[in-house]
């Protein structure tokens, strides 16, 4: 194992996938000659061409449906979003074509595409670019969506989502990008399962559901809640859907308390849904009602203190945990 | 109302200079932290946006994309009410709720600041609906960048505003990149102009370096449309100084291209041609620069002062009335 960032295991992953399928090629907006807008595929291009890394006008809704149409002749394409915001332009492709085609067609055109790139707040970039998506996108029936918080979870998630034959949406994150993990070294295969929850932290008291920006967050918490005899286990989703119900009812059958914090809005959001199936199925483990820690249920301000207000942080993490142990 | 094809050149000198200033005050305060989020400089570009507001009247209607400062200086929101915007403070021009990238000020008609690339010319075309809809005597000037034109909206938006024959300008600030971009790289066509052409709008290219090529292109396009509602199409060749955002070095470009358009710098173009014809004197600039710089460095400081919204009011503009879902 040795530490590397956030960003390097995604380069990783891509240049691994890249080396191994010819089919495999990666589009997207300043993906080549500009090395990334966050240097994610930095090299490849030097490395792998241009006719496999191949930067594209500002024309989400084209290059993603470019994408699904390669993908139906047999092609495996990786279609970066410059950020999951943008990918809203591409709504009608990510939704409507890219997760109905196999149904629709009866079976005969499987999509096996990736769209990938940064989604949920970063910093300060207010309204318009500021989208958490991942309740949009795991609300779709033939979509898969995971959301990596480790440079590890990252890389290995990114390779299996490519290798996978039904359209993946991989959400990264800008403020992980610098982050810094281990990682198996390159010439060791490393593929994730997609719909496997990863226990970052044991703990008897209570279960903290987290994925993405909100893991960092629930680590620092737990370890602060140590010092305070509160002892948290951590949940990394690491995929929203499929979903790892298992994982989540074990932890939860065995510290009977839960909080989930999530980045998206609490209308629908992620955390509505895995309420609702651990009541529905181990209701008598429960000790105290479930509560949910998200963004606040507002257009993202610009103003600084008015952001920090409305996402979910440390903070509040820590007032819903000690709520549901009542402490 | 006054037209303000007779707006004095002087005034407009004057406005390039404060829009310049702004800039490169915002560009400090900025790197000292005190703005946030994404950044995106007007340098270089000031004659496009003065030459047009020149051109028209101030109850016509503007829009715009992210690069907004100048736009918003342009069309008479206050240097204060902006630098208060970047600094995230209530008295700005969105109540510190929008930022570099959504500055707005319904009473000088400016309707944004858009930052999803090509989302705004729909609404543009809205604008304009609007005005033939009420029979009004007014146009809309849409601003984009060339990055927006390979975008479906841009598209269908053309498409509309000529098939209902909407007074509406279409100026296409191209400064031969989108981001690290080049317009050969993203653009099937030769000319950015030649977009119009395909949906039957009357397009020019004009040289967005000169402040008076601008004005009086602009006027003159204005006016057909005062007599005879239709869209128009402006591709304005300009170029931007700095990077794409305060992030980005900009190395895809080299130093002597920075160099040859810096030479070409709008703002001394108009001086010179105002000193030459006796209407300006050296003293009479530098005193418009002071005076511009003194109008940044005060707005900076009501920046500073000003207040934040509070906290217990942001669900006041989530649904007009300030009811909560
Ligand atoms: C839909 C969408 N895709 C991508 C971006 C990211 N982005 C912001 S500005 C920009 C380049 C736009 O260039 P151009 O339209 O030429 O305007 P300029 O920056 O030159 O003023 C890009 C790709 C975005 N804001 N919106
Ligand atoms: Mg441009």
């Amino acid at each position: 194992m040795r530490e590397i960032t956030y960003r390097q295991a995604l380069n990783e992953a891509l240049a691994e996938e890249l080396e191994r399928d010819p089919n495999v090629f990666l589009m997207g907006e300043e993906v080549a000659e500009y090395q990334g807008a966050y240097k994610v595929s930095a090299g490849l291009l030097q490395r792998f061409g241009s006719k496999r890394i191949i930067d594209t006008p500002i024309s989400e809704n084209g290059f993603a449906g470019l994408g699904i149409g390669a993908a139906m002749v047999g092609l495996r394409p990786i279609i970066e979003f410059m950020t999951f915001s943008f990918s809203l332009v591409a709504f009608d492709q990510v939704v409507n074509n890219a997760p109905n085609m196999f149904m629709m067609s009866g079976g005969q055109f499987n999509i096996p595409i990736t769209f990938r790139g940064p989604n949920g707040p970063a910093h300060q970039l207010a309204a318009t670019h500021s989208h958490a998506t991942e309740n949009f996108y795991a609300s779709v029936p033939g979509l898969k969506v995971c959301t990596p918080a480790t440079p590890r979870d990252a890389k290995g998630l990114l390779k299996t989502a490519v290798r996978d034959d039904n359209p993946v949406l991989v959400l990264e994150a800008e403020l992980l990008y610098s982050s810094k993990g281990m990682v198996e070294p390159p010439d060791e295969e490393l593929l994730i399962p997609l719909g496997k929850a990863d226990v970052k932290r044991e703990g008897s008291d209570v279960t903290v559901i987290c994925y993405s920006q909100t893991v960092p967050i629930s680590l620092t918490v737990a370890a602060q809640l140590e010092e305070e005899d509160i002892s948290a286990e951590v949940v990394d989703l690491r995929s929203i859907k499929p979903l790892d119900e298992k994982a989540i009812f074990e932890s939860v059958a065995k510290t009977h308390r839960v909080v989930i914090v999530e980045q998206d809005h609490p209308f629908c959001g992620v955390g509505a849904e895995i309420c609702y199936r651990i009541q529905k199925t181990i209701f008598d483990e429960l000790d105290a009602p479930i509560l949910r820690v998200s963004q606040e249920d507002v257009p993202m301000p610009y103003n600084e203190d008015l952001e920090r207000a409305v996402l979910p942080n440390a903070e509040k993490l820590v007032t819903a945990v000690k709520q549901v142990c009542y402490a | 109302m006054q037209p303000l094809e007779q707006r004095d050149e002087v005034e407009m000198l004057s406005l390039m200079l404060l829009i310049r200033r702004f800039e490169e005050r915002a560009s400090q305060q900025y790197q000292a932290q005190k703005i946030g989020g994404f950044c995106h400089l007007y340098i270089g570009q000031e004659a496009v946006v003065a030459g047009a507001v020149a051109a028209i009247r101030p109850d016509d209607y503007i829009i715009t994309a992210y690069r907004d400062h100048g736009h918003a200086l342009a069309r008479g929101t206050t240097a204060k009410a902006c630098m208060a915007e970047l600094f995230g403070k209530e008295t700005g021009c969105s109540r510190g709720l929008g930022g570099s990238m959504h500055f707005f000020d319904k009473e000088h008609h400016m309707y944004g600041g858009h930052a999803i690339v090509s989302a705004h010319v729909p609404l543009a075309v809205g604008l304009a609906f609007a005005i033939k809809y009420r029979d009004e005597d007014r146009v809309t000037l849409c601003f984009f960048g060339d990055g927006a034109i390979n975008q479906g909206s841009f598209h269908e938006a053309l498409n509309l505003a000529a098939l209902y024959k909407l007074p509406i300008i279409f100026i296409c600030e191209n400064n031969l990149f989108a981001m690290g971009t080049s317009v050969e790289r993203s653009t099937s066509l030769k000319q950015i102009v030649d977009r119009a052409e395909g949906y039957d709008i009357p397009g020019e290219i004009v040289d967005g370096m000169n402040f008076r090529e601008v004005r009086d292109k602009v006027a003159e396009v204005a006016d057909s449309i005062r007599k005879e509602s239709h869209p128009s199409f402006l591709e304005v060749r300009t170029y931007r100084y700095r990077g794409h955002s305060m992030s980005d070095p900009a190395s895809y470009r080299t130093k002597e291209e920075l160099e040859k358009y810096r030479l070409d710098d709008p703002i001394i173009r108009l001086r010179a041609q105002l000193t030459r014809e006796g209407k300006l004197t050296n003293e009479q600039f530098d005193q418009l620069d002071k005076r511009a710089k003194e109008t940044v460095l005060a707005a900076v400081k009501f920046a500073e002062q000003g207040p934040e919204l509070p906290v217990e009011k942001l669900y006041d503009y989530v649904y007009f009335n300030g009811a909560k879902a």
